[in-house]
């Protein structure tokens, strides 16, 4: 009785620890090319799963751009009006375009207000400890999220 | 002899300036100061509203209850403030931050509290989040409800308000924000669903929807940086007691709204 309890308490804590440092991303040792508005190359040769962005990009604890953009996702009532709307955004942009513009908008418009979800943690000021030496995002979630900006052809919604 | 137009270059006239009018618009509303009241929801005004519903309004009880209480030295506030603390002066605590000439800084309101009761009512000092403290600061500053904030940020003050202004527009944390960004550039716009207001601090301390909590302002701006993902500033550190100075003049003319309720 008493190890079973005691089994599970140590799973709990595992399970809890993973989840934790889940959400908190991978150190951005992968290095990319920028040329002009582009990064032409997937971060780390990676492939997405558009599936997946489409959570990236709804999910608080990770890209959470709902909260500034408009996206083709129903299923939340509230989604930010603070940057463009992102609805049909590959009409707009090309796939390398889209790829500069999540991993580091700064690199666009140095004044943006959108954090730069791979841009090295060195070039911040005072992050907390919790989060030092990492990305908000890992090189894995971009290309998620890259690859499900790019099904957003037109104003349907995408569900996959 | 007067030169005729056709009505298609009134039209155009009409249209051209109705846009410059409407990119104009950020620009004039921005001029103008918005207390967050206006940015809250019908039913969160309706909670600021009502003495009854307006959990603020239990907190200036217990600082009342705190305020009538004797220090080590049998002396208490009403000694000095009168019964209840009616002879607070409304325009001297809507002045606050204010240099203390005594400390040779400038003290907030909660500095202040600190400092009688330490120094008059020789007690214990208490911790800055402490409930008793932040009790004793929503009482007292509900005293110059209505009255306009009017913080003096000359001479001696000036560096002070320079340093908290430089600090307004430091980006902080893996966000990798500043505060004007949220609070002048986007004000209006929603963040998911939380409209930005312009970030001032006439309501506090204020009942956090969120939270469900009253808090003084170093609290909230706790939270700030720890949504910021920002390693974040001691409650009485000097850099929070700047920014203090900032924010306050900033909204140098709004009515205090002390217990405001916001989300
Ligand atoms: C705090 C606000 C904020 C967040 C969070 C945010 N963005 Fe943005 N985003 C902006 C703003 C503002 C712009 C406009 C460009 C600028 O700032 O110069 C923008 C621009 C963009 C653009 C270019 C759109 C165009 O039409 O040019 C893309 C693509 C984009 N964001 C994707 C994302 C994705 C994907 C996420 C989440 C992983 C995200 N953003 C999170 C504020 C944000
Ligand atoms: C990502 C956007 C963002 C940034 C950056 C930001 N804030 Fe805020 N702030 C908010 C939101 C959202 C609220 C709650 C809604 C409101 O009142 O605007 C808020 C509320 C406030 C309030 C309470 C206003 C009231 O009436 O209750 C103050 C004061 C404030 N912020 C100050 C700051 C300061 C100082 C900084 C910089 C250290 C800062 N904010 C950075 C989004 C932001």
């Amino acid at each position: 009785m008493f190890v079973r309890i005691n089994i599970l308490v140590v799973h709990s804590l595992i399970v809890l620890f993973c989840f934790y440092s889940n959400n908190i991303s991978a150190s951005p040792e992968i290095k990319y090319i920028v040329e002009g508005d582009n990064i032409f190359n997937p971060l780390g040769g990676l492939e997405g799963d558009p599936r997946n962005g489409r959570e990236l990009v709804r999910n608080k604890n990770k890209g959470n751009c709902l909260s500034c953009h408009h996206l083709p996702i129903p299923e939340d009532d509230f989604h930010g009006t603070i940057g463009p709307s992102l609805i049909a955004v590959s009409q707009r942009l090309t796939e390398s375009q889209i790829r500069l513009r999540v991993t580091d908008m700064k690199q666009v418009n140095p004044n943006s207000i959108m954090p730069g979800f791979f841009r090295g943690p060195e070039k911040m000021n005072r992050i907390s400890s919790i989060y030092e030496n990492t990305t908000i995002l890992s090189a894995q979630d971009i290309e998620d999220i890259v690859s499900y900006l790019i099904t957003l052809k037109t104003i349907q919604t995408k569900t996959f | 002899m007067r030169k005729q137009y056709s009505p298609f270059t009134y039209i155009t006239f009409f249209f051209l300036i109705n846009t410059i009018l409407c990119s104009l618009t950020p620009i004039i509303l921005h001029a103008e100061l918005i207390s967050g009241y206006e940015f809250i929801s019908e039913q969160a005004k309706e909670i600021q509203n009502d003495d009854f519903q307006n959990p603020g309004f239990s907190v200036i009880e217990n600082g009342l209850d705190i305020y009538n209480e004797v220090g080590e030295n049998e002396v208490q506030c009403s000694n000095c403030h009168g019964l209840n603390g009616n002879k607070f002066i409304p325009k001297s605590i809507a002045q606050f931050p204010k240099f203390h000439e005594i400390l040779d800084k400038p003290v907030t309101l909660r500095d202040q509290i600190q400092y009688c009761w330490v120094e008059r009512l020789e007690n214990f000092p208490l911790l800055y989040d402490d409930i008793q403290l932040l009790a004793l600061e929503t009482m007292i500053r509900n005293k110059a409800f209505g009255e306009k904030v009017n913080v003096d940020i000359n001479e001696k003050m000036k560096p002070y308000y320079e340093a908290g202004k430089a600090f307004y527009f430091t980006r902080f944390g893996q966000m990798d924000m500043n505060c004007s960004q949220c609070h002048d550039i986007y004000t209006g716009q929603m963040l998911r669903g939380q409209k930005l207001s312009q970030g001032h601090t006439n309501g506090f301390p204020l009942f956090r929807l969120e939270s469900q909590k009253m808090v003084n302002l170093p609290q909230r701006l706790r939270e700030c940086f720890r949504s910021l993902r920002a390693e974040t500033f001691e409650q009485n550190s000097d850099e929070f007691r700047n920014l203090e100075i900032y924010l306050n003049a900033r909204g140098n003319g709004l009515k205090i709204e002390t217990p405001a309720v916001r989300y």
